[in-house]
This record gives C-alpha cells, sequence and structure tokens, in this order.
C-alpha cells in the first residue's frame, strides 16, 4: 500500500482524537478505530513503516500505531 | 391528470382535531373540522361536479360549477369554498342547481375547440366529464372573438401548451405557487384577455419555469399535456414504483400501452413526495430505452482489445473464472465489489453477500463512500444509528430550518418545495453555505434569515461556534441533556467547545462569518420551539465531514432538537437510494444493520445463515483498493450500478488504478466510464426493468416494481445471482421478496419488513422490529439507539484543510450539482433535459473574473495540484471572491481531474469541496481533455468493432 497514504490517514485520525485531553484516551481511540476500519495489509504496512522509520508519523499517532502491533 | 381515476376530493384534507357533523344530501357526514363541503360529500360517494378544484391545491371558486344550496342560507355558494359547519343540511342536486351548471358548462364550450375525438386528453379531460355529468346538449352562443386561433407553445421538450383548450381555471398556476413554489405562471389580463402566461409573455422555456410538471398534472384539459401522450396516445394500465434519481424516493405510477412508458405520473399517495414530482422522475425516463442501452453480455482479455459479444453463460464463466484465477495466483484478499446507491436493496445485498460468503473477504463499498459515508460515522457514534432522525413531513413542522451544505431546491428539488412551503408559512432560514443557492433570495417569497457565506473548509469552526455561543450563553436544553444524554461525554464538551478558540470572535478570521451574525444565527436555532437541521454533500465532502456531522449531532442535542416532529438532524442524501445500499452491509467494515464485522455474535450470526466462512477483519474501501492496485495486492473488481471512473476524486489516479488491474467487471446499463477500463461487460437492467426496494433519506423503504421486461433478460439480482452460482457460493433466490426475506431475518431493524407489508402500506419507515409495527418516522423519540440509551457529546476541534491556498493555486474551487443533471449524468445526459443544462461551466466572482481577464462564455483552465481541465466560465456573485464553482455531470469536463485525493479522517470521503486551484484564460482543451477525447473514440471503435462480429 501506498505508505504517504497510509500515513496522512493515521496522522488525520490522530487530529481528531487529540482534542481528547487524556493523550491515553486519544490513543486508544485512535488505536481502536484503525483495527475497526483498516485491511490488514494497511495495518500491516504502517506497523512496518514504525518500526522501520516512523518519523512522519505524529507521536499521538506513533502510540497508536505500536499498540496496533501489540493488539 | 392521470389515467389512474384515483379520486379527487377537490380540496385538501383538514388536520383539524375538532370535528363537525353535516348532512348533505340526507346522508349523515362527520369530518374534520375546516373540511370544505366537496370534499366532505366526497368523502361518502356524492361527486360535486367542479372544474376548478382540485385536493392538491386550495381552493379557489372560480368556475361556479361546485355550486350548493344550505338549508337556511342565501344563494348558492361554491362547495369548494364552503367550510363544513356542525349541523348544516346541503343539497348538491336540483333542478336549480342543473340550470346554473349546465349554464356554466355551456360559457366554458363556447370558447372551447370541439374536436374531442381527435383531442390527446380524450379519455382523460375533466372538461369532458363535466360536460357529461350536467348534461349539456347544446351551446347556443355564437361568439364574435374566441381563444380558439391562440398559439401553441411547444419549447418545453417533454409538454405542450396550447392556450385555444385553456379554460383559465388557473389551476396550473395555483400548483406553480403552492406545490412547486415556483410561481414562474400568472394570470395575465382581465375578463375575456384573461390568460395563462410564463412569467411575463414567455415560452415555458424562457420562464422561470422548472419543469417538475405540477401544472401538467393539475390541468383538467389538454391544455397542458405530455408531448408523449400526445404522439402515443392515452396509457391503458399503470403500476406503482420508486423514482431512480435523488434521495427523495418519489413515488410514480408508470402509465403503460403494454411494455411501453407512456408517462410517469406521481402519485398522490406518495408518502415522500405527495404527488409532487421533479423534472427528472416526472419526464427524463427516456434513457432506460435510448440507443445507448447494452443489452448483450461482453468480454475481452484487455482494454486495448476489441469487445467480443457472448452468451450470458459465457460471460459469467469468464467473470468467475478470471476472479477465481486472480484469487489463486494473488491471494483471497485480491477481489472485491463496489455496489451503488442506484442499485435496489436486494441487489446490494446479494453482492455484499457474495463478497463476504463467495469471494471470502470484505473487499465490498459502495458509492456512499464518496458522499455520506461521514453520515453514518457521525450519526452512529453520537445517536447510535447511522441515519437521519425525521421523516420529510417533519418540516412542516419546524419553526426554525437550518441549511447546511446543501441545495434542495436542486438536489432534491420535491423535499425542496415541501421546505419552501413551510418557508412561507413563516418558518425562519438559516443557510451555511459558500455560494448563494436560490433558498438565500431566489425562490419567490422565500429569504434565508441568515446566510453565512462561509469559506470552503472551515465548517468545523463555524458549528464549533454555533455550540460555543449555545453554552456560553446558556441556551441549552438542560432538561433534555440531563435525560437524555451521556452527562459526562456532555461536561466534557461543554468545558471544550467554550473555549475562547471555539468563539465567533476568534473563529472570524477563519470562516469568514462575521461574529455578530454567527451569534444572532446560533441564537435563533437555538431559541427555536422547534429547530431542524438539513444537510447535504457541503457537509460531509470535506477532509473533516465525520467531525462536521458529530458537530452538528452537538448542537442538535445540546438544544433538545431531537425525538420529537419538527426538529433533528436530517442528511438528504444524494442518490435514491444510498441509505439503503449503506443499510445493507455495503461497508467492507459492516453488516447488514451497521454491525461491525468483528462483533462476535454478528458474525456467527452470519455465518450460520449463509453457511459460510466469513472473514472478522475489515475489507478495502474504494480508494484503498486503488491503492492496492499498484502493488498487485488488489487485482480483480467487480463494479455494479456505479462509475468510479467518473464519479471518483484524482480521476486520473483511478484510471491508473484500474488499467493495473487484471480483471474489471463492470455491470450497467451503459458502456460508461468505468466500462472502458473494464474486462467483463454484464449489461444491467434499469429500474423499469426489475422488482426491488429502496429506501431513501427519511429511511422510508419504497418498492421498485417491474413494469418492463429487461431489455437483457435478467434482471441485476438474478445475474449477481449467476455469477454467485458460477463461483462455487450456491444462491437460488427466486424473486427479490425472497431476499429481503432473509435480510429481514436477519437484521433487527428490519425484521418486521417484508413485501406483503410494502404492499399493503405502500412503504415502511425502518426501525421496523416486528411483524405488528408500521415502522418509525421519527427515531430517538425516547432515547437513542446507542448501548446506554444515551446520545454522545464528542469533540470536534476545527483542524484546517490540508488543501491550501497559495500563489499558484489562488482559489478555492467546490464543486455541486444542477436541477436538470443527476450524479455523472449518465441516465439524464441520455434524455432531453440537456435543453436545460448541456455542458458544466465554471462559476466565476465577476471581481476574480476581471483579475484574469476573463469573460462570460470564455474558455478557462483550470488547474489544481493534481491536473487540469478547461470548462468554460459563468461569472456570478453567487459566489464569493475567492471561490469558484462547477458541476460534474459530463465526462469530458474532467472535475475530477482537478480534485485531490485528500479525504475524511474517519471515512475516507473524498475532500471535494474544497481544491487549492489557478483560473486562467485558454483557447484548446487540457491535454487530459484531448487524451480522453481519443481514448474515448479508441473504445468505442472497438465496442463497434466487437458488434460487428458478433
Amino acid at each position: 500500500m501506498k505508505i504517504k497514504t497510509l500515513i496522512r490517514m493515521a496522522n488525520d485520525i490522530g487530529d481528531f482524537f487529540n482534542a481528547e485531553s487524556n493523550k491515553e484516551v486519544a490513543a486508544e481511540g485512535i488505536t481502536k478505530h484503525i483495527l475497526r476500519s483498516w485491511d490488514p495489509r494497511m495495518r500491516r504496512d504502517i506497523i512496518t513503516y514504525l518500526k522501520e522509520d516512523g518519523s512522519e508519523l505524529s507521536a499521538l499517532a506513533k502510540v497508536a500505531v505500536s499498540r496496533l502491533d501489540q493488539s | 391528470m392521470s389515467i389512474n381515476k384515483e379520486q379527487d376530493f377537490g380540496t385538501p384534507a383538514s388536520s383539524a382535531a375538532q370535528l363537525v357533523t353535516l348532512e348533505i344530501d340526507g346522508f349523515k357526514v362527520t369530518v374534520p373540522e375546516g373540511t370544505s363541503i366537496m370534499r366532505a360529500a366526497a368523502t361518502i360517494g356524492i361527486d360535486i361536479p367542479k372544474l376548478c378544484a382540485t385536493d392538491s391545491i386550495e381552493p379557489f371558486g372560480s368556475c361556479r360549477l361546485c355550486v350548493v344550496q344550505i338549508e337556511g342560507g342565501r344563494g348558492m355558494p361554491a362547495s369548494c369554498t364552503t367550510p363544513a359547519a356542525e349541523g348544516l343540511k346541503v343539497v348538491t342536486q336540483n333542478q336549480k342547481l342543473a340550470e346554473v351548471r349546465r349554464g356554466v358548462m355551456e360559457l366554458y364550450i363556447s370558447d372551447h375547440p370541439l374536436d374531442c375525438l381527435t383531442c390527446s386528453a380524450n379519455g382523460d379531460c375533466e372538461l369532458q366529464d363535466m360536460a357529461g355529468a350536467v348534461g349539456l346538449r347544446e351551446v347556443r352562443y355564437n361568439p364574435i372573438e374566441t381563444h380558439l386561433d391562440a398559439v401553441k407553445d411547444e419549447s418545453n421538450p417533454y409538454f405542450s401548451f396550447d392556450p385555444s383548450k385553456c379554460i383559465v381555471c388557473s389551476r396550473c398556476v395555483r400548483a406553480c405557487e403552492e406545490t412547486q413554489g415556483t410561481f414562474a405562471l400568472t394570470i395575465d389580463g382581465r375578463g375575456f384577455d384573461s390568460k395563462v402566461s410564463p412569467s411575463q409573455n414567455q415560452s415555458f422555456m424562457d420562464s422561470e419555469c422548472v419543469s417538475c410538471g405540477a401544472c401538467v398534472q393539475a390541468c383538467p384539459t389538454a391544455t397542458l399535456m405530455e408531448k408523449s401522450v400526445i404522439d402515443h396516445g392515452q396509457p391503458e394500465h399503470s403500476i406503482i414504483t420508486t423514482c431512480a434519481y435523488c434521495g427523495v424516493g418519489c413515488s410514480f405510477r408508470a402509465e403503460m400501452k403494454g411494455e411501453q412508458v407512456i408517462r410517469m405520473v406521481p402519485n398522490k399517495d406518495g408518502k415522500a413526495n405527495h404527488g409532487h414530482s421533479c423534472v427528472k422522475g416526472r419526464f427524463a425516463f427516456g434513457y432506460a430505452t435510448h440507443k445507448d442501452r447494452m443489452t448483450k453480455p461482453m468480454i475481452r482479455a484487455n482494454i486495448k482489445d476489441p469487445w467480443q459479444e457472448v452468451s450470458w453463460e459465457e460471460a459469467i464463466n469468464y467473470a468467475a473464472s478470471e476472479l477465481m484465477r486472480i484469487q489463486a495466483k494473488y491471494g483471497k484478499g485480491s477481489i472485491g465489489g463496489i455496489t451503488s446507491s442506484r442499485c435496489t436493496n436486494e441487489e446490494v445485498y446479494i453482492m455484499q453477500k457474495l463478497i463476504r460468503a463467495g469471494f471470502g473477504n470484505n473487499n465490498v463499498d459502495t458509492c456512499a463512500r464518496v458522499c455520506h459515508s461521514p453520515t453514518g460515522y457521525g450519526l452512529k457514534q453520537t445517536f447510535g444509528e447511522s441515519s437521519g432522525t425525521q421523516d420529510f413531513d417533519s418540516v412542516m413542522k419546524a419553526d426554525v430550518i437550518m441549511v447546511i451544505g446543501a441545495n434542495p431546491t436542486d438536489g432534491h428539488p420535491v423535499f425542496g418545495s415541501q421546505m419552501k412551503k413551510r418557508l412561507r408559512q413563516g418558518a425562519k432560514l438559516i443557510v451555511i453555505d459558500p455560494r448563494e443557492i436560490d433558498l438565500v433570495k431566489n425562490s419567490p417569497h422565500v429569504t434565508a434569515n441568515y446566510h453565512l457565506k462561509l469559506r470552503p473548509g472551515t465548517n468545523v469552526a463555524l458549528i464549533n461556534a454555533i455550540g460555543h455561543v449555545i453554552v456560553t450563553e446558556k441556551l441549552m436544553d438542560e432538561v433534555f441533556v440531563n435525560d437524555r444524554c451521556d452527562i459526562a461525554s456532555f461536561a466534557k464538551w461543554e468545558t471544550f467547545i467554550a473555549q475562547e478558540h471555539n468563539s465567533p470572535e476568534a473563529t472570524e478570521a477563519i470562516t469568514g462569518v462575521t461574529a455578530s451574525t454567527l451569534r444572532e444565527a446560533a441564537r435563533l436555532y437555538a431559541r427555536a420551539n422547534n429547530g431542524a437541521i438539513y444537510y447535504g454533500l457541503g457537509v460531509t465532502e470535506h477532509s473533516q465531514g465525520s467531525t462536521m456531522v458529530i458537530g452538528i449531532a452537538n448542537i442538535a442535542m445540546a438544544t433538545g432538537n431531537l425525538g420529537r416532529d419538527g426538529v433533528g438532524v436530517n442528511p438528504l442524501r444524494g442518490q435514491n437510494n444510498v441509505q439503503g445500499s449503506c443499510d445493507m452491509g455495503s461497508f467492507p467494515h459492516e453488516f447488514p444493520g451497521y454491525r461491525h464485522v468483528s462483533d462476535p455474535d454478528t458474525h456467527k450470526l452470519f455465518e450460520t445463515a449463509w453457511q459460510a466462512e466469513l472473514s472478522n477483519e475489515p475489507g478495502l474501501r474504494i480508494p484503498n483498493m486503488f491503492d492496492a492496485a499498484f502493488d498487485k495486492s488488489f487485482m480483480g473488481l467487480y463494479c455494479e450500478g456505479e462509475d468510479i471512473a467518473q464519479s471518483d476524486p484524482d480521476i486520473q489516479h483511478v484510471h491508473a488504478a484500474l488499467r493495473s488491474m487484471e480483471c474489471v467487471i463492470v455491470q450497467d446499463i451503459f458502456l460508461n466510464e468505468t466500462a472502458k477500463f473494464a474486462h467483463v461487460f454484464l449489461p444491467g437492467a434499469s429500474f423499469l426493468e426489475k422488482n426491488g426496494t429502496f429506501t431513501n433519506a427519511e429511511r422510508r423503504i419504497s418498492p421498485v416494481r417491474k413494469v418492463m421486461s429487461p431489455l437483457t433478460g435478467y434482471q441485476d439480482w438474478e445475474v449477481t445471482q449467476m455469477l454467485s452460482n458460477a463461483m462455487g457460493y450456491p444462491m437460488n433466490y427466486k424473486h427479490p421478496s425472497e431476499i429481503m426475506a432473509e435480510i429481514a431475518s436477519l437484521t433487527p431493524t428490519f425484521a418486521g419488513v417484508s413485501y406483503e407489508k410494502i404492499d399493503q402500506l405502500g412503504s415502511v419507515q425502518w426501525p421496523c422490529y416486528d411483524e405488528d409495527s408500521v415502522g418509525t418516522p421519527i427515531m430517538h423519540e425516547e432515547t437513542f439507539m446507542r448501548d446506554n440509551g444515551k446520545g454522545l457529546f464528542m469533540l470536534t476541534e476545527y483542524v484546517a484543510s490540508a488543501e491550501r491556498t497559495s500563489r499558484n493555486f489562488p482559489l478555492i474551487l467546490t464543486t455541486g450539482r444542477i436541477l436538470s443533471q443527476y450524479n455523472v449524468g449518465a441516465q439524464t445526459r441520455r434524455t432531453k433535459n440537456n435543453a436545460w443544462h448541456a455542458e458544466d461551466r465554471l462559476e466565476i466572482h465577476p471581481h476574480d473574473a476581471e483579475d484574469r481577464g476573463v469573460k462570460n462564455e470564455d474558455w478557462v483552465g483550470i488547474k489544481s495540484r493534481a491536473g487540469e481541465t478547461v470548462l468554460r466560465a459563468l461569472i456570478t456573485d453567487r459566489v464569493q471572491p475567492g471561490v469558484v464553482y462547477t458541476t460534474f455531470h459530463f465526462p469530458e469536463s474532467g472535475a475530477n481531474v482537478i480534485t485531490t485525493d485528500n479525504s475524511d479522517w474517519a471515512t475516507n470521503c473524498p475532500e471535494y469541496k474544497v481544491t487549492a486551484v489557478q483560473i486562467s484564460k485558454v483557447s484548446q482543451p487540457s491535454e487530459w481533455q484531448e487524451k480522453y477525447q481519443a481514448f474515448t473514440e479508441t473504445q468505442l471503435d472497438l465496442l463497434e468493432q466487437g458488434i460487428s462480429n458478433g
């Protein structure tokens, strides 16, 4: 999958949940949203990206994607 | 008029609770107070002769044919304008009345052609009927002057206006005013000179007439007559079905001669349209038999090859073998399908069933992805269900109507007329739109109290500012919030929304809407007894589309504007079955009824029912499918009824993705843009050729009935079933009613829906939980549909779109639609509706045009970061400086060459409404347009070769 698209999607989701002051809750919201709406190959690619680079993911998105890997 | 002699009560029904009892011709009758004597008589089977009265419009009392006598009363009052009253004794027939009526008819007929035998209304003429009813046997007058040589107006492509047959009853004028709300017609002149005049004595086409057909429907003679009736004669039978255009879902009588549709007449009993129609549903059905209709299956190995016409069996087997070959080569998840809002519920259901159970994955999506997917997400999160909250009739109880990013008079014209009627009755109007839609000030007797002309892409900042005013000025409905909503979420939202950065003063710089105006508008909505919000794609097609839907839900909950008549959150769905296609489980993460594929109980339910192993992982969305095509993980697509190669954003990317796939199967009634990239073409059936149901924007499930045989031999659900069987997943439905029965058995909100109930009631609004239920016009009356029954407030921080203006791209392009054309135009472009709109234009403000030396009708290049196209300019101040606008009805316009791949954060709904562009005067088509033209010519040539060889 086009990794730039996935990064943008993850960051956009992060922007929405970033309104939540409790960042634990925010990250959980992002993780849950990705789990419920992304095809497994998209999740696999963003996890791989985080492991290999991850620099273009927002701080919140990074936390959320790392949790994806554990779920 | 209509071939179907449904009862005409003469005047509209009264909704009064108080009843009165009177006696008519010796029979007692009890009716609601305010009912006319004419209607009261009609309810007991006494038809009083009439000409100027009909029950779709208010009584007028001009023809004097309906006179009656009332015991103790003076003279002979018109029964249409005289209300029934307690204890009245009315006589409708006696010698004196008969003489008066014959005298009236004699005068009418003295200035009317006596060509009944050759008249197009012969057999369906109220004047003829009344002459018979009153026993007219001679006309004693020999007038020196008549209107018999008045000249016909044939300017409208669908109906003729023959003033020589006009009796000046004003039914057309009143229908145009009361039913349609356009006020295009008037009676010009006085006395003998009186005549019906479109606008200022113009032709119908040059007037403000929107060709809705209300005047034709109301005309009691052949004065206003469908040209199809003039050409073919009166229809001989009719079948009730549902329009296949917009999300209003109007009910129509298809009036037929054998298998030929003569005319489509709006059904008076239709609960969405109450006998009204628009130019599309009423007249633009000719595409169904257009010469471009494809009726033979075709295959080819490569899109550079000529098409080969083959049998259905060969086409289906080839398609199945290709899909299975691709799965064997690239994996189970390498194929998928796209359904359409133009498909019936039953077609969508078995398509997603084929994909989930037959393909073994969840790669199914629908065109709602590119329109109302944020509605599904936002309303599911906040209210617990992915649907609007009201029925259309609810608008008649609204005191303040807020229209956000929608253009009802163009996009949803029949509902637009109903809304205008309410506004003429005095409801207040707030329009939130970057562009001046007709409701702002271009609809007669309707003016928006506030037009918040915001900058495109700033919706969320604006809705937050409204929320800020509601909270900080204590305009909440605290009882509603406390009783009905999740209090913890409200407290969090209250704190968030009250922050200074959400104030109108702070957001003014973002939205361009002055703080004082916004405050006034917010107060108007919040203080209304009944405040109703209607919204469209101007809300959803943004990078924050879902956030905006949530923001709307927040303010509706905060003000208690939910759960009763006259209020609510109402998404206006673009296509006929957007709601239904979503309900039927055509999103990759949801089974029918919006239940997540990972929910264990639901998953088990469907695995058991479908006897198949199902994936519990979400599949690919449409844009994900395109991206996956480039890395060869998605190589086969089955696309039914949707034209992704025209309608989806960043179209060059879409085309490249389609070229990358090894098998594209298109099922459609025309060789549409997507079919030009296809390897298998399965010809589809139009809505006139199949049975099924559509679900409109108010959750109303209405019948679609086959009125003619499918030109291809098969209805679309049968084709999908054949493909499924060829792929080894058996389906054996004999009729769509069996499919609906299966839907009902597996979907709680549809549990009480059946074809029998739909036939009995005309339509059913879901949720319909059991056999005894007649459906649910208004949702969330007692509790919300979330697990705990409480409405959820969510935080809606404004995030600016990534699409920004710059020195190179200083203007913002936004897109929309027009009344006469529909979506990608595949249907309406193949009708005479092109008389109103034959090409897409670029609307540009005079200042922006002047800066660029652009004059009206100049060709202009529109360049964005995604691509470039060329359109003709239309200079207008309907758009604000800095904003340009176009429609997307013609493929050669390439509107989606310009739009970007930005999308909604939650659903990937494309951001069609915000594209930074530059405009310049040009003298030739864009490079893309030239390539498109060449590609189209090649594909048509390949089609021609296939047909010649077939």
